[in-house]
């Protein structure tokens, strides 16, 4: 298992390292940097713009600014955000602990209904509940997550019943500890509802697919040939074996989960990356852009590293390939 | 004399049916009826968008200056006529308030807004309207912030939504398949290369990854421009997870029998990948390619909801809902919620269509 988990680790530094490559040559091709919106400002003397362009070294080649901020970026240090002119780090750490934060319990939520209902589904193969589910299962792979989070906003404003997007309310700050820890989690419950939602369909699919698989195996048959109750052949015999697949689909998910969570961010105002780097788009802040999607793809790789080592610590064979 | 006149039970010939492989998926696809549900969604929808200019009342950047937010009119039967009664505007608000002795018939093939037919031929005539378009005005799902047609602007969105996924799979599969076919089928360090590059692609979440690639380019471009850009970055996102199957499978049809034949035979590489290994992956591209199209839809209507795809004044589904993210107007004029409903029945049927099409081509549940 040691061997296992320090190969899955080695195989994680060539990714980030071409991933920060990649996303610094796309930033580099952008046409205009955040200091060419300055310079249209008359106020700015063009003396004072080719000044900074020097002091965060704008004006070399985007190799060369590539190995500086990688010389930089492993010392913790990701850049310098234009827009907020502050520390890129600083900004990104609040950012990535909403956006986990959210992508975490969406997944709790996701997972913790789709697979019973799954399991129920595959037991009761062609009952009411299947088809119930498989419509379910339809419908919410099918409906859009702007979508659904549009409807989700326009229940808060409706209602009243839950704030209309952010994190924390105005006045956050002159609350009493507890007060505060329950003002966060009334702003994260309905973001987290709409990503799982969209989550939850493709598992229950899978769930039940896998479930039904196994259920037709051999060793299935002759466990109720010896005579054991339909429970234990399911629960057992025949679960044990579908839960597998599962932990992979659980791997790719993950990207998925993100994607979801950017949206979702932007339309109810989650402050977590993915609206981070919408807003350092449109603000031009190179570094900041860079910066979250290293961060964004470094939350994705070590998902995928935690999936893989729940896969190989479920099923032998993988950690002994 | 006949044998089958003395024992006509006994020699009736047993009809043995040959299917070849196509015929027995097409045989399988005719029974699932999702799947045709799913089709003939998909089927109207097409026709309503290749004929967009003709279906739409009004143009999509026409604005009726009298009515922002104007809610669906209401059409009735009145006298066995379908009619559209008046709307006259509750003062100091943006409600509209239907007239009950009011109204007049809705006509057909009537004059309107000049358009052209397929982009190529000028016409002015469109399916339905009133005689007097500037005080009985038919809006079928309301008007949006600029007293703008949403029905209309809905249709000629569906031209740019129902064709991006199309392109974007010929994109993409394309370069996928061939990709993919030749790393599995060469093997060796084009194909680690190959197998590495679209790693790294995969291992960037998705929407960060069309949003770095966005970003390399002017934020302000023509909608041709626009349309092509955004269709070339969401296939150059999504070929590597294509690449990478057919690559599985192209590694285990090299080795068959068949293609060992078609080298022996002295025919060149990449006719061997393109006539005899490609066509065997076809079940899954077929399948996956269906099922991939809605990734397309979103994709543009993520963009252009964000404001960095498809612009105002033209429309896209995307665009449109962009209008709906103020949570005031979203109660106060739900029908601006109307993209939404049509991304949803539009991904829907393909999924329909996707699952039954995989049903007909997966053999084991048989």
């Amino acid at each position: 298992m040691w061997t296992f988990t320090l190969k899955r680790i080695i195989h994680l530094i060539p990714i980030l390292l071409g991933v920060s490559l990649l996303t610094f040559l796309l930033m580099a091709l952008t046409p205009g940097d955040y200091l060419t919106t300055l310079s249209t400002n008359p106020q700015i003397s063009p003396a004072k713009v080719q000044e900074l362009r020097m002091k965060f070294g704008l004006d070399k080649p985007w190799y060369v600014q590539y190995l500086f901020w990688l010389k930089n970026a492993l010392t913790g240090d990701l850049g310098y955000s234009f827009a907020y002119k502050t520390s890129a780090t600083g900004l990104i750490i609040g950012r990535l602990w909403n956006t986990f934060l959210l992508s975490f319990f969406a997944t709790l939520i996701a997972w913790g209904m789709a697979v019973p209902l799954g399991i129920w589904a595959a037991v009761k193969k062609n009952s009411i509940v299947d088809r119930l589910c498989g419509l379910i299962a339809f419908v919410g792979l099918s409906i859009p997550e702007v979508l659904l989070a549009l409807l989700a906003l326009m229940f808060a404003y409706a209602t009243r019943w839950f704030p209309v997007g952010g994190a924390q309310s105005p006045m956050y700050d002159t609350l009493e500890p507890m007060a505060q820890l329950l003002n966060r989690l009334h702003h994260l419950i309905l973001p987290t509802l709409v990503l799982a939602a969209s989550e939850l369909a493709g598992i229950m699919r899978q769930m039940r697919s896998n479930l039904l698989d196994t259920l037709r195996a051999e060793y299935v048959t002759s466990a109720r040939a010896k005579g054991l109750s339909e429970g234990w052949v399911v629960y057992k015999h025949a679960l044990r074996n579908a839960i597998n697949p599962l932990l992979t689909i659980f791997g790719y998910s993950l990207a998925g989960l993100l994607s979801g969570a950017f949206i979702v961010e932007n339309i109810m105002a989650w402050p977590g990356l993915g609206r981070l780097t919408m807003e350092a788009f449109f603000a031009k802040d190179t570094n900041l852009v860079v910066a979250s999607i290293v961060m964004a793809t470094t939350l994705l790789v070590i998902g995928n590293f935690i999936a893989d080592l729940l896969l190989a610590w479920s099923d032998p064979r993988i950690r002994l390939q | 004399m006949e044998p089958a006149a003395e024992n006509p039970v006994a020699l009736k010939p047993v009809e043995v049916q040959h299917l070849s492989p196509s015929q027995l998926f097409w045989r399988r696809l005719r029974r699932q009826r999702i799947a045709a549900i799913g089709a003939i969604i998909l089927a109207i929808l097409y026709v309503m968008a290749l004929l967009a200019g003709f279906v739409a009342p009004y143009h999509f950047e026409r604005m009726d200056r009298q009515r922002f937010f104007h809610s669906p009119t209401w059409l009735q039967f009145r006298g066995g006529k379908l009619v559209v009664p008046r709307y006259k505007q509750v003062e100091g608000s943006f409600k509209y308030a239907p007239s009950h002795s009011d109204y007049q018939p809705i006509r057909f093939f009537v004059r309107g807004d000049k358009y052209k037919w397929l982009g190529l031929v000028p016409s002015n005539l469109h399916l339905f309207g009133t005689a007097d378009p500037v005080n009985y005005p038919v809006y079928l799902l309301g008007t949006d912030q600029y007293g703008r047609d949403i029905f209309s602007r809905l249709l000629y969105g569906s031209q740019i939504s129902l064709s991006i996924g199309l392109i974007g799979i010929a994109l993409s599969f394309s370069f996928g398949m061939l990709i993919g076919g030749m790393a599995g089928y060469f093997g060796g360090w084009s194909d680690n290369a190959i197998m590495r590059l679209s790693e790294l692609l995969m291992s960037i979440p998705g929407l960060y990854l069309i949003m770095a690639l966005r970003m390399a380019f002017p934020p302000k471009l023509s909608s041709v421009q626009m349309y092509l850009l955004i269709v070339v970055i969401l296939s150059f996102v999504r070929w590597a997870a294509s690449a990478r199957v057919i690559r599985g499978m192209a590694l285990s049809i090299r080795e068959r029998q068949f293609v060992l034949a078609a080298r022996s035979l002295g025919q060149s590489n990449l006719r061997v990948i393109v006539k005899h290994l490609l066509p065997n992956t076809f079940s899954y591209v077929i399948v996956a390619a269906t099922l991939s199209i809605p990734y397309y839809i979103l994709g543009e209507v993520v963009l252009s909801f964000l404001n960095v795809g498809i612009q105002e004044p033209d429309a896209s589904w995307g665009i449109m809902l962009n209008a709906a993210q103020n949570p005031g107007y979203l109660t106060d004029y739900p029908w601006l919620l109307a993209p939404g409903v049509a991304i949803f029945i539009t991904v829907l049927a393909f999924n329909f269509l996707g699952d039954g099409l995989r049903d007909a081509v997966d053999t084991k549940n048989q």
